[in-house]
């Protein structure tokens, strides 16, 4: 590709760049959302791996197959690329590509910065998984980075900081952008009230992350300079603290959570109306339940340490604090469920998706909701019951709302029909071990097995095993998606503009696959072109 | 509307940067926090004066612990002359400790106080502390070093002992400097 021919992109609109540099040098919404959901599904595969080590090891109780310094790494590295690697990536890419052709904008704001964003990540990853070569190992201490434990890390410390800093770049630079294509670029009579719901819950995550990332940041930079440059933030020798990092962390822990689930939730307000072909119920409360979620997520972040010794007022205060998150989120639920009631339901892939994540999220809110109890949670605390309740958030909660994203949009994105079948092998198979992998631990978490350690003790062999069965089922099922995904870029029944019989909305106006430059000349929306 | 994103953006920049600054503040606040509610063994201090003052309770007695350790990576040891001591509440009470550089080499030391109960740490003062300070040590020195306090009068009746600890920290060499000059800070506010 040379350099003649880049040059003439910018003059000549309706010619796609072709070869390497369409990818390195792009400024297109589209080609920068495939990419990151690409590097997301790479990522996804990664971390998968990474957990299934985990399982292998913990098939039998004793030392099996790793090193128990090898396994910490494989529980911390594996949270920190399903995070930031996986998820967050996904949910980037899912608005870079829709966000744009839902609100009628030729693209993003700043396509320059929006190239930037992506092409920190592969550097990040590559600083933090390049630790695992390195005098001392990868990260061990839990993705949390709690000091002083995680100062005893070898050569890997400044990698693992400066990859964290990375990443917190790259996600503010995506979220600055989402804000500033949907409060400047809509298109006229798009108001705010007549935003897709998706927008709307990309619109609050990008503040939660401006709002917490740059906290992550300083507290990283804070174990930098401790580990280095001889301050003592968290070093009690120098009239420190360590319980400090973790009120810090936590602070933007907690936000994150929310950044991570909301798009998700944002994701199946689109679907569920669509497949029970009725508008959604409660649109206004939806996004002030939204706000509300956000919001509270800033004064909750202690109910993750409950046991480092707080007064019982702090520990009262955050308990409150935190079951009132259930208010919103039930609103939300409820909202959906009064959807599908009396719709005229199909059971496409992404509903089926979008129904899992109305079912298996609800369990992980419920054992959040327990846990959010200051009593019992000081038996739950580090034990497999708190793995339990955060991957039924995150897997069948938040992975599974993207899988929906996916299957709902890949026939416009790639103007071919997926394989129905295919999709709702992968959704069942999924669902079943999905279960067969995460409930048993709840099991675990109650007889007292704690986390993040390679061995446990004989009682608690036989459910481990049944987990690190659906633990391989589930890794196994991933390649469905692949083979999926594979199939409909390379061909199948071709996609009307509309995909779906129930789908309204200003990105099935466009034709699928959608023009390389959409929406040249603003639509005019009004109510009945709306959100669905 | 190109250039109204811009204006958004930067913005959000600035929001992004002050964000960076409230992580940094909360370090302070953290400090602040626990001090007014008196938990993490903030204990306070207060001067002779008005500790002498205060009202003594001579209806009860309270049991103070008192509990030394030290850092495994400084090689002192480190004892009270007593392990524990009953004193009325407003009384100023006098507790001497022990310090001894077993190493051959010269070593700064930092003691850091701990109370239990969270709650009593609110009513534990005290008028003179060697953790106020930097304590220097040379190779096979012995130092004794007293402690005075005042347990507040206005203690509940309900907690009948108490524990002073104290955890010895080697000062690492980065931080000397800037501690004395806060120490110096100290001083000149005592006199």
């Amino acid at each position: 590709m040379s350099e003649a021919v880049i040059h003439d992109d910018h003059h000549d609109h309706d010619h796609k760049p072709t070869g390497i540099g369409r990818w390195l040098f792009s400024t297109n919404h589209k080609d920068i959302g495939t990419m990151y959901m690409v590097f997301a599904l790479i990522m996804f595969f990664i971390g998968g791996a990474m957990a299934l080590v985990i399982r292998a090891e913990l098939f039998q109780p004793g030392l099996q197959y790793v090193d128990p310094q090898f396994f910490n790494s494989m529980t911390t590295v594996h949270a920190l690329v399903m995070i930031f690697g996986a998820v967050m990536p996904a949910g980037v890419g899912l608005a870079n590509w829709m966000i744009p052709i839902m609100i009628g904008a030729p693209d993003m704001a700043m396509p320059r910065m929006n190239n930037m964003s992506f092409w920190i990540l592969p550097f990040a990853f590559t600083l933090l998984l390049s630790t695992f070569f390195m005098q001392g190992g990868a990260p061990a201490g839990g993705w949390t980075m709690y000091p002083p434990l995680v100062l005893q890390l070898g050569d890997a410390l400044p990698f693992l900081i400066f990859a964290v800093h990375f990443l917190g770049v790259s996600s503010i630079m995506g979220a600055i952008n989402i804000i500033a294509t949907v409060f400047n670029m809509r298109a006229p009579g798009m108001t705010f009230m007549r935003l897709p719901l998706f927008v709307w819950t990309w619109i609050i995550t990008a503040f939660l992350l401006i709002a917490s990332m740059p906290v992550l940041a300083g507290a990283v930079t804070m174990l930098l300079t401790d580990a280095y440059f001889g301050t003592s933030f968290f070093n009690a020798a120098g009239g420190g603290d360590p319980v400090l990092f973790q009120h810090i962390f936590w602070f933007f822990g907690h936000p994150e959570v929310y950044i991570l689930v909301l798009p998700s939730f944002g994701i199946i307000s689109q679907i569920i109306p669509t497949f029970s072909r009725k508008p959604l119920f409660g649109y206004a409360s939806m996004v002030y339940a939204t706000a509300a979620i956000a919001f509270l997520s800033f004064f909750v972040w202690a109910h993750h340490m409950f046991t480092v010794g707080m007064p019982l007022t702090g520990e009262l205060f955050f308990m409150y604090a935190t079951m009132s998150i259930a208010v919103p989120t039930g609103v939300k639920i409820f909202n959906w469920m009064a959807t599908m009631w009396r719709g005229s339901m199909t059971f496409e892939t992404p509903m089926l998706f979008s129904i899992g994540v109305l079912f298996m999220f609800s369990i992980g809110g419920f054992t959040g909701v327990m846990m959010g109890i200051t009593p019992v949670d000081f038996q739950y605390h580090d034990t497999y019951f708190i793995v339990a309740h955060f991957h039924y958030v995150l897997v069948p909660g938040i992975i599974y709302g993207i899988f929906a994203g996916v299957y709902y949009w890949l026939p416009k994105w790639t103007g071919n029909m997926y394989d129905e079948k295919l999709g709702k092998l992968h959704f069942w198979t999924s669902t079943i071990s999905v279960n067969v992998l995460f409930f048993p631990m709840h099991f675990l978490g109650l007889a007292g097995m704690p986390r993040r350690i390679p061995d446990y003790n004989v009682q608690f062999t036989d459910w481990n095993q049944v987990a690190s069965v659906g633990g391989f089922a589930f890794g196994l099922s991933q390649l469905i998606l692949v083979w999926v995904v594979i199939k409909c870029v390379r061909g199948g029944e071709k996609a009307t503009d509309q995909v779906w019989e129930g789908a309204h909305g200003l990105e099935w106006t466009l034709s699928s696959p959608p023009p390389f430059h959409s929406f040249t000349t603003p639509p005019q929306v009004t109510d009945a072109t709306a959100h669905s | 509307m190109v250039k109204d994103a811009v204006n958004t953006a930067k913005l959000l920049f600035v929001f992004a940067i002050a964000m960076f600054g409230f992580g940094y503040a909360l370090v302070p606040l953290y400090d602040v926090f626990c001090e007014v509610v008196g938990i993490n063994g903030k204990t306070g201090q207060i001067s002779e004066s008005t500790a002498i003052a205060g009202e003594i309770d001579t209806n009860r007695l309270v049991t103070v612990e008192f509990d030394t350790n030290v850092n495994t990576a400084l090689p002192w040891s480190f004892k009270a002359e007593q392990y524990k001591k009953q004193v009325h509440p407003g009384e100023i009470a006098e507790m001497m400790f022990v310090a001894h550089n077993t190493s051959d080499r010269a070593i700064v030391g930092r003691a850091v106080p701990s109370v239990a109960p969270a709650q009593a740490s609110l009513f534990f003062n005290k008028t003179e502390c060697f953790c106020f300070t930097e304590q220097v040590l040379e190779p096979g020195e012995r130092k004794e070093m007293p402690v005075k306090f005042v347990v507040d009068a206005e203690l509940p009746d309900k907690i009948t002992m108490m524990t002073l600890s104290y955890t010895f920290f080697e000062v690492p060499e980065a931080e000397r400097v800037e501690t004395a000059s806060k120490n110096r800070i100290i001083d000149n506010n005592k006199s």
